[in-house]
């Protein structure tokens, strides 16, 4: 045990394990920084966004649907009369009111600073921005939000991990864009200190990931004839379960498993605005669609069971043996070290095994374990890591998301659009490249003008990195020209780069 | 990499069109102040405040060629009156550093004038406090609740109480406040951040961090070459670095702003990058692209303020000056007096003011720095009792406290 505060490790749990300190924070955890992660982990629902959340996945989609049908409608108006008065907004966009496109003028995030009342100059009438944008836009502040007022943010940090792990991409199509953030407060958030089996379950029936992998278009080669012409398997889901989101590339699954899975999966999609059966825009199980009969996965028989066949063979996926070594190395090495130690992983992966996928029991695990947090800071902040830390350094809480979604746009990790489903990489070389360093600086200075610079640069320095920043980042931050450059430094500095 | 800045900027276009829409709308809260000032024969006054962060070295801004300790002092940083390392001529004492051109074409026309040998009440070398003390207006530093333009407003007539107007992303403390400030950011998302920080972080680096500092020296170094390999046809028109750039489109916006009828009549600019502790340059170097930006910017509310320009007074300050003496890295260190710059068609220009101390060691303030000489409170007490009719009482007690002993300079404004 320690004596007395322990402020070295409180920086270790908000900048390795958490999501920065704000101003006050590290005296808060210094007395007992694990036991100031624990607490977090057993706080009632602190996953959750439970005020004033955007509208659900189905809501979001039938109001993306609602918005392709009144524009076809119009265009054939447009076509016989003459132009009238614009419909009425579809009403569960409403209370989201208009919002600028994204990465525009950054004005309004200086308001409220100082009791300065200060107004944006007007902007030339944009149009109304797309229905999915707004959506996206809602969804982003929110998450942003979250992760800007958690207490530590070690529980946003595994937000954004399982987000990332089971990623989607806007780029995919509206309805993605649409759906990618009710995905993550649907199916990651409330699952994300629960049984993995339930969050692999929620990830993989929900409409973002079917429609992201495809599988709505996939269909059994023997469902019923006549229905599907030219119409037939898609491996797609099956294939990134097995490889990305369970048992890992190159852990003996076959060919053969991922055509037995995609048959497993097949009649797993989404009410379409056509749909008669289920909810438009909810998970729907399609029995026409499904291979009928029983199946072979990884040697296993699984009886022919509509949906539950899927749901069977999706839980003995999240309880495998390689899935538990894939797991613990993806969070060693999200966490502790590009290279992760391999006593720790397979301490983890017992772990994993032994509490059936309990992700509280392994990631409190992780956070009890010395070698955790003994290892060197080595990794370097992902792009979300460093703006979320810096705008954390200086009580900076937007009621707009354009700082935030042209921060990552710029450092390469944009929201929610990675460029493939394995995610954006978790190695510090993919983020310290001369490109990224060279944006991280320009960002630095951009932040460092907009961001509330504070009256005693010294202090906000110590008050995010406590006595571990060396004498020459006190020295250059002391020595800045302007409040404003002592914060692009603090920023840049190595103490707030590496963690 | 999704690197598409183009697509974070606002187009010009929709900056001119901001413009007019203020002028219709936004502001025009006090429209019969507007009807009243354009009365034949009203003034209608201006004044823009651009704050120099930094420290400003005075003596190559304004040097003062014509004392003898000056050119051994200054080294390698030094003008002289002529030669090859000239500077331009203003009243033979003194001279203008050789990117102010269009300052010295306004000194010509007397729409320009320079003060030398002040400081403002700060005598201590702190960056923060001393722009505190430069904008709050208070004789110390520790108070920040307000900036003294933005208590300027406040004094103002009912009617001529429109908004102040604050260029940048955030808020200069001059101009915050109790009395509302309308803000404008010059188009633009994320630029590049200036070379000065860029040097800073490659120092940090150097002795924290080489890994990191060779990847962001090598991204430096490409830049560099596709710059130069773009550059296209310089003799078409001048070429202005994107930093200089950058502050002529803030001086241009805010240009506009204000010459509108019921525009706002005050405003606030922040220009960054004087700290020249080392290659701090003369006629070439980092001071050189910052003046440069700095007339850049006189030019830009020149010619974009139009008429308005014959009520306009711009003053350029700066929290403390630079060491006389050159320091070891070729630029030089935190000082005291410096020197303020000015311009505007209502200007009673054409000369430079000064008591000069001179630059004799027994002179220098603590052995090393020029001595003020003039406090720049009496330049902005003069400045705002000429354009606004302030009274003495409330320039000492509510826009600069305690400056009873400060007199306003006078016939500033022509």
């Amino acid at each position: 045990m320690t004596i007395g505060p322990d402020l070295a490790g409180a920086v270790t749990a908000f900048n390795r394990f958490g999501f920065g300190a704000r101003p006050g924070d590290l005296a808060a955890a210094a007395g007992d920084p694990r036991g100031f992660l624990l607490e977090e982990l057993w706080t009632a629902n602190v996953a959750l966004i439970r005020d004033r959340p955007p509208p659900s996945g189905p809501a979001a989609l039938q109001a993306y649907y609602l918005d392709q049908q009144r524009k076809r409608a119009e265009r054939m108006s447009m076509a016989m009369a003459p132009p009238k008065a614009p419909p009425p907004v579809v009403p569960s966009m409403a209370p989201l009111g208009p919002a600028p496109p994204e990465g525009a003028s950054m004005t309004p995030m200086a308001a409220g600073q100082s009791g300065a009342p200060r107004e944006a100059a007007p902007e030339s009438p944009k149009p109304q921005p797309q229905v999915e944008q707004a959506l996206f836009r809602a969804e982003a502040v929110a998450r942003l939000q979250k992760q800007l007022q958690a207490r530590l943010g070690l529980v946003e940090r595994l937000v954004a991990f399982w987000s990332n792990h089971f990623a989607v991409s806007v780029a995919k199509s509206a309805e993605l864009r649409a759906a990618a953030g009710p995905f993550e407060r649907e199916a990651i958030r409330p699952n994300v200190l629960g049984k993995f089996a339930a969050l692999l379950r929620a990830a993989e029936s929900h409409p973002a990931m079917i429609l992201y992998l495809d599988n709505q278009n996939s269909v059994g080669p023997n469902a019923p004839p006549g229905l599907f012409a030219g119409k037939g398997l898609n491996e797609n889901l099956a294939r990134e379960i097995l490889e990305l989101h369970t048992l890992g590339v190159g852990s003996g699954y076959t060919q053969a498993d991922v055509t037995e899975f995609a048959r497993i999966l097949t009649g797993w999609s989404v009410a379409g605005p056509e749909s008669e059966a289920g909810a438009i825009g909810s998970f729907l199980f399609k029995p026409n669609w499904h291979e009928p009969g029983q199946r072979t996965l990884l040697g296993k028989t699984y009886a022919e069971a509509g949906a539950e066949q899927g749901r069977a063979a999706l839980d003995d996926l999240a309880r495998h043996r390689a899935t538990a070594g894939h797991i613990a190395t993806k969070l060693v090495r999200h966490f502790v070290a590009d290279d992760p130690p391999a006593d720790l992983v397979d301490a983890l992966a017992v772990k994993f095994r032994d509490s059936d996928g309990d992700l509280a029991v392994v990631v409190s695990a992780l956070v009890a374990d010395d070698r955790a947090w003994r290892a060197k800071p080595t990794k370097i902040r992902s792009p979300l890591e460093f703006v979320v830390g810096a705008a954390r350094a200086t009580d900076y809480v937007p009621s707009d998301p354009g700082l935030y979604l042209q921060a990552l746009n710029l450092l390469g990790m944009p929201l929610w659009r990675p460029a493939g489903p394995n995610g954006f990489s978790d190695l510090s070389d993919a983020w310290s490249s001369p490109e990224g360093m060279k944006s991280r600086l320009d960002l630095a200075w951009f932040m460092g003008q907009r961001m509330h610079a504070p009256a005693d640069p010294l202090a906000a320095m110590k008050a995010v990195l406590g006595d571990t920043a060396s004498g020459e980042t006190s020295e250059a931050i002391t020595r800045a020209e302007s409040r404003e450059q002592a914060l692009a430094l603090l920023f840049m500095a190595p103490e707030f780069q590496r963690r | 990499m999704i690197r598409n800045r183009s697509e974070l900027a606002i187009s010009r276009r929709a900056l001119v069109r901001a413009a007019g829409a203020l002028g219709a709308s936004a502001l025009c809260g006090a429209g019969f102040w507007s009807a009243a000032a354009s009365a034949a024969g009203a003034r209608d006054p201006r004044l823009v405040v651009v704050i120099l962060r930094g420290a400003v070295d005075g003596l190559s801004a304004i040097p003062p060629v014509g004392d003898p300790d000056y050119a051994a002092l200054h080294g390698d940083l030094a003008f002289a009156a002529s030669g090859e390392r000239a500077a331009l001529p203003l009243d033979g004492f003194f001279a203008a550093h050789p990117s102010l051109v269009a300052f010295r074409r306004m000194y010509d026309q007397k729409h320009a004038a320079g003060v030398h040998a002040v400081a403002t009440g700060y005598r201590d070398r702190s960056h923060f406090d001393g722009q505190d003390v430069l904008e709050s207006g208070n004789p110390k530093p520790g108070r920040t609740e307000s900036g003294w333009l933005n208590r300027t407003l406040g004094a103002l007539p009912a009617s001529a109480s429109r908004r102040a107007l604050g260029v940048g992303a955030t808020a200069p403390l001059i101009i915050r406040g109790p009395a509302p400030a309308l803000g404008w950011a010059p188009p633009g998302g994320v630029g590049p951040a200036n070379s000065d920080l860029t040097e800073r972080v490659l120092d940090l680096y150097a002795h924290r961090d080489p890994p990191l500092g060779q990847q962001l020296s090598a991204a430096l170094a490409a830049e560099k070459v596709a710059s130069e390999s773009s550059s296209g046809d310089p003799a078409r028109k001048p070429h202005y670095g994107g930093a200089v750039e950058q502050m002529r489109l803030a001086a241009e916006g805010a240009a506009r702003l204000l010459a509108a009828p019921d525009g706002p009549r005050i405003a606030a600019l922040a220009f960054d990058g004087f700290d020249t502790h080392q290659n701090e340059g003369a006629a070439q170097g980092v001071l050189a692209q910052r003046l440069q930006g700095l007339d850049a910017a006189f030019d830009a509310f020149e010619t974009d303020l139009g008429d308005a320009w014959a009520d306009t007074v711009v003053v350029a300050i700066t929290e403390f000056g630079r060491t006389v003496r050159v320091n070891g890295t070729h630029g030089t260190d935190h000082g005291t007096a410096t020197a303020a710059l000015l311009a505007g068609g209502a200007l009673a220009g054409g000369r430079v003011i000064a008591d000069w101390p001179s630059l004799k060691a027994e002179r220098l303030y603590e052995g090393r720095d020029l001595y003020p000489t003039a406090d720049l409170r009496g330049v902005l007490k003069g400045l705002l009792a000429d354009q606004f009719g302030l009274s003495s009482k409330t320039l000492a007690e509510v826009i600069f406290p305690d400056s009873a002993g400060v007199a306003p300079m006078k016939a500033l404004v022509a």
